[in-house]
């Protein structure tokens, strides 16, 4: 299946893109994804501290992607 | 419609904040405003550069705004933040609050900014003379 994944603030530069496509197996998990994205972009090992947001809200690293899904990668914010 | 949430690339006007959350019931209104300082640890800065993730952003202040008028004894809150390339002393973002009683304007005001700062996703670039930096990007 396909899922979009978005790229914010400092994930920008580090991968170079501002949206990824991706096919990923079904069942697929977030914490899997994230072991998956470090292979293919060893940059983002110092920038592990990102959260992830499925669909526009925060979602936890067990959650199993769904066919879809908008997945963004969060690093640290900060606004204000 | 007790909450009014923006982000916007035009400049903030603190005379809309104010008047959205003004009400006769009310005996005070807590504002804070956010603004651009020119140095970070001493080093000068030229201007920041605010991206948001605009739609996420948005329901994510919405959600303040909503638990702020839950937890508090307050009538209105306006949350505002801008977004683009701020110069020195423009205002990044403005939280209003309105209340009979200044002490839970106060409080849900800290509240608001506080949690604002830990939860809603922008991103601020700071540029200096000889750089540019992430802010917080790094642990």
């Amino acid at each position: 299946m396909q899922i979009e994944i978005l790229l914010f603030g400092i994930l920008r530069d580090v991968v170079g893109e501002n949206k990824l496509v991706k096919q990923v197996v079904s069942g697929i998990t977030l914490e899997t994804l994230r072991e998956d994205l470090l292979v293919k972009y060893p940059n983002l090992h110092q920038y592990q501290n990102y959260t992830i947001a499925v669909n526009e809200a925060y979602t936890k690293n067990d959650y199993t992607i769904q066919d879809n899904d908008v997945v963004a990668l969060i690093p640290p914010v900060s606004g204000g | 419609m007790n909450s009014s949430i923006l982000i916007a690339k035009e400049k903030l006007n603190l005379q809309v904040c104010y008047d959205f959350v003004q009400d006769p019931s009310c005996g005070g209104i807590a504002l804070f405003v956010g603004t651009v300082r020119n140095a970070t640890d001493a080093k000068e800065v030229t201007l920041l550069d605010f991206s948001t993730y605009k739609p996420m952003a948005t329901k994510e202040m919405q959600k303040i705004a909503d638990k702020a008028l839950l937890d508090f004894d307050i009538l209105r809150i306006a949350i505002h933040h801008a977004e683009g390339e701020l110069q020195i002393g423009d205002i990044p973002v403005i939280i209003a609050v309105s209340s009979p009683h200044r002490k839970a304007a106060f409080a849900a005001c800290q509240f608001a900014i506080d949690t604002l700062k830990d939860t809603v996703p922008i991103w601020k670039k700071e540029y200096f003379i000889d750089g540019e930096v992430w802010v917080n990007a790094t642990p």
